[in-house]
């Protein structure tokens, strides 16, 4: 299996004021086969958010490469993106700014549409039939939609481009508790219906632990353990995987505190 | 000022709740009947929308102001739906206080920890200041924020978020309150951060005899913290009783979905590696 | 911007929710009866200006009369020294002096959005040099600025617009520039550059229209003191050359025949009355805005 993404010893640092450069991501290498889901679990603060970004051209490398389906993700910068990167689409956490709040739903996924190869895979009602909203949808705008909803239409707007990798950057974190696997879910199946890997960056355990094939577990700014979600989850073999794990609270009736 | 902890506890009967008048009211609380007995943890679970989060706002007098409110809401022997509501401000944040998902809501971020926790004390008991900053550094010591003396001159974004709903529930016992709500406390924070949170939860109910009223959807959270659970659904409790009983051996069909909804070795936990569960 | 209005075909369940977004969004700001009288007398003038050569009791330039009659019923306004309508100059008047800063407030509106965003979406260099440009205009008082530009292209209307083109553009692009900078960050305009829209595309598509309000309200505010300025410049001879009819040139003739007092009220009347009405306007669309970028635009205007 050639990897769709790969990942050789990429380094992300930022300049912080008055102190020394803080990196953010250090010497990650990783690779992620077609119609994976691998998840990406980490505490705040562990970077994972970054390496999203830089997988998406947002962030220059220190050090290190990144290539997506033979092609060198370069730093986006001023310049517009180049086609072949334009299959990989991301979701962003804040579904209140995700969306550009003075064009209707309809225009919105659009956009994606006109990007895909294939101009007869969707429409426009048929995105938001997968998504689960009305085809009224189309016409209104983003203030009209619940954050929930509006998290759906971002997700219908990135599948709309056809990506060949979805990443989501904590899609689901400033969702609704109830909604948050429902959302989740959503994108594992549409990402896989339409023959996409999905990169899913959480800090929810739970979650990933429903969603993903793969999982890899990241601690400041390095991936500490990466193996088959099941596996991971019943023996896991790093010590931080292991602490981060036993502090789930378990749903047993005990009253036992975790950590 | 607070109460002695032994009338501490809150009593709940029949409250009901409505947005909006006549036909097109909504009913968001439909009778709801519930003991937060002081020195316990009372869990009220249940998805978005069930009316959990609304039942704390109401106890805290804090429900939409179009709400028409029905029921007795007993604490002290007195039914707080109907004091006016300059008393129900003297006793909001003095006996009955509050613990909210997001930490920063409830902290100033210009005005530092220290005038932050002494200002309502001192507003209502007229301690000098340098009595309600040496009880300020007690009380950060007590919720184990690291260095509490140094605690105090700083401000809210020199926090992590772990350490802020620290700070933030410093704030809410230094009136010395019999009542805690806790509305989704620890839904924001990494586990291991909301392990420790959990920790100092079950610490505080236990030495100061706390009734802590627990609102979260996490059914995990629940069962490690709460010694009863009600689970509530379209404003009704639809099953309330012991933590063990309510998740092993639910007797609500809606409270046997949620769990059965949960990934089957129901959660988690590296201890699996040696029941060799491999689902 | 126009993608952003509304769709050209709305379902039933929505035309409530558009249409309250809709009274929301300008009329609201008019239901103050401030915005109100202000709005009514720019029409008024607008009308006055537009139709003055048909309502104009005389030639502007018609030198018909007899020099320096007070206001009587042949002449309401009276006569200047050389024995002119003072009535049909101020309606003409209305003409250079209401429309032109009009026009004028348009293109510095461009010219320093244009500036403002290449500055704040590009940064860099671009961002050094359009915003140290600024800076160096910002430098100088206003007026004086002005004046020196003028006076140094030598006394015509052009020069003294491009005069006052040169020193009114940097305050939008300030302005522009620095809400531009915010929106930039915003996910959706990365979510568009992912979908593989160009910078410009981006900064048209979304960034332009989500803050362009403030910006306009900036403008309508700015409209009276652009009257105010050409009024001034033309008052010291730097602008309307006699005998352009132009109401800031008419004060300055007024002040030459002191004892003559109808030849300057009557035009600064004309001035006093647009301009309170534009900031009317201005206040009154800039208090419906969001508190944010209310902000921004009361600094500036302060």
């Amino acid at each position: 299996m050639t990897a769709l993404l790969e990942l050789e010893g990429v380094k992300v640092s930022y300049r912080v004021a008055g102190r020394p450069r803080l990196v953010a991501v250090d010497d990650v290498s990783l690779s992620l086969g077609t119609r994976q889901v691998l998840g990406l679990v980490g505490e705040s603060g562990c970077g994972k958010s970054t390496l999203a970004r830089a997988i998406c051209g947002l962030e220059g490398l220190d050090s290190g490469s990144i290539t997506f389906d033979g092609t060198p993700v370069t730093r986006l910068g001023m310049r517009t993106r180049d086609r072949k990167l334009l299959r990989i689409q991301m979701v962003f956490q804040n579904p209140y700014a995700s969306l550009n709040p003075r064009r209707t739903i309809g225009r919105q996924i659009e956009d994606g549409l006109r990007v895909n190869p294939d101009r007869t895979a969707w429409t426009v009602p048929d995105l938001l039939a997968h998504v689960e909203l009305d085809a009224s949808a189309r016409s209104r705008f983003p203030h009209q939609f619940s954050g929930g909803q509006r998290q759906r239409i971002a997700i219908a707007r990135a599948i709309a481009s056809g990506p060949d990798l979805l990443v989501g950057d904590e899609p689901i974190a400033s969702l609704d508790a109830s909604l948050q696997a429902r959302v989740a879910g959503l994108m594992r199946s549409l990402a896989l219906e339409t023959g996409a890997s999905l990169l899913f960056i959480s800090h929810d355990l739970s979650v990933v632990r429903v969603i993903a094939d793969d999982v890899a577990v990241m601690s400041r700014g390095r991936i500490v353990e990466r193996g088959d979600v099941n596996e991971v989850w019943s023996n896991p073999q790093q010590p931080y995987t292991k602490q981060l794990l036993s502090a789930i609270p378990k749903v047993d009736g005990l009253g036992v505190l975790p950590g | 000022m607070s109460q002695p902890s032994a009338s501490g506890g809150l009593g709940i009967r029949d409250l009901t709740l409505s947005i909006g008048r006549g036909e097109k009211a909504k009913r968001i609380l439909r009778g709801i009947s519930l003991d937060v007995p002081a020195g316990r943890i009372t869990g009220l679970a249940g998805e978005s929308g069930s009316g959990k989060t609304m039942t704390g706002m109401t106890v805290l007098g804090l429900q939409p102001e179009q709400a028409t409110v029905g029921g007795v809401i007993e604490f002290d022997g007195r039914n707080l739906l109907e004091l006016p509501t300059k008393k129900l401000n003297t006793l909001r944040g003095n006996d009955i206080a509050m613990v909210f998902q997001d930490p920063t809501s409830s902290l100033h971020p210009m005005l530092s920890i220290g005038s932050q926790l002494t200002d309502h004390l001192r507003q209502h008991t007229g301690m000098s200041k340098r009595e309600a900053l040496e009880r300020a550094r007690v009380v950060l010591e007590q919720v184990k924020v690291p260095d509490p003396a140094g605690a105090l001159k700083k401000y809210p974004h020199q926090f992590s978020g772990g350490q802020l709903q620290r700070v933030a529930i410093a704030s809410a016992i230094m009136c010395s309150p019999s009542v805690l709500i806790a509305d989704e406390p620890t839904t924001a924070l990494d586990v291991t951060v909301q392990a420790g949170i959990l920790r100092l939860l079950r610490e505080l109910c236990d030495d100061l005899g706390l009734a802590i009223l627990l609102v979260t959807h996490d059914l995990g959270v629940m069962s490690a913290l709460a010694d009863t659970i009600a689970v509530m659904r379209e404003g009704e409790i639809v099953e309330h009783g012991d933590r063990f009983q309510v998740i092993t051996a639910p007797r609500d069909p809606y409270t046997r979905a949620l769990i059965d909804a949960l990934p089957r070795d129901g959660s988690t936990g590296a201890e699996q590696a040696t029941t060799g569960d491999a689902s | 911007m126009s993608q952003t209005t509304a769709p050209a075909s709305r379902p039933q369940p929505d035309v409530l929710a558009v249409a309250a977004r809709r009274r929301l969004r300008f009329p609201a700001a008019l239901r103050n009866p401030l915005a109100v009288t202000g709005t009514a007398i720019i029409v008024v003038w607008l009308l006055l200006a537009l139709l003055a050569p048909m309502i104009s009791p005389a030639g502007p330039l018609a030198q018909d009369f007899e020099r320096l009659q007070p206001p009587s019923a042949a002449h309401w306004f009276g006569t200047d020294q050389l024995g002119r309508d003072v009535l049909a100059r101020v309606l003409d008047g209305a003409r250079v002096s209401i429309i032109l800063p009009l026009l004028l407030v348009v293109s510095s509106l461009l010219v320093g959005t244009i500036a403002g965003s290449v500055a704040g979406y590009f940064g860099k260099v671009a961002d050094e040099v359009i915003m140290r440009i600024a800076d160096l205009v910002f430098a100088f008082p206003t007026i004086i600025l002005a004046m020196v530009i003028a006076a140094s292209l030598g006394p015509s209307l052009t020069n003294a617009v491009i005069a006052m083109l040169i020193v009114s553009w940097p305050a939008y692009a300030r302005v522009t520039r620095s809400l531009v900078v915010v929106a930039s960050r915003s996910e959706y305009v990365v979510a568009g550059r992912l979908l593989g829209n160009s910078p410009f595309v981006s900064l048209g598509k979304d960034i332009l229209p989500n803050i362009i309000a403030p910006v306009v309200v900036l403008a309508t505010l700015d409209v009276g003191t652009a009257i105010l300025l050409l009024a001034g410049l033309s008052f010291l001879g730097l602008g309307a050359v006699p005998p352009t009819p132009d109401w800031g040139a008419m004060v300055s003739d007024g002040v030459q025949n002191f004892s003559s007092w109808w030849i300057s009220v009557f035009p600064g009347l004309a001035i006093l009355t647009v301009v309170l009405a534009f900031n009317f306007l201005g206040d009154a669309l800039r208090d419906t805005l969001d508190p944010r970028t209310a902000d921004a635009v009361k600094g500036r205007a302060l």
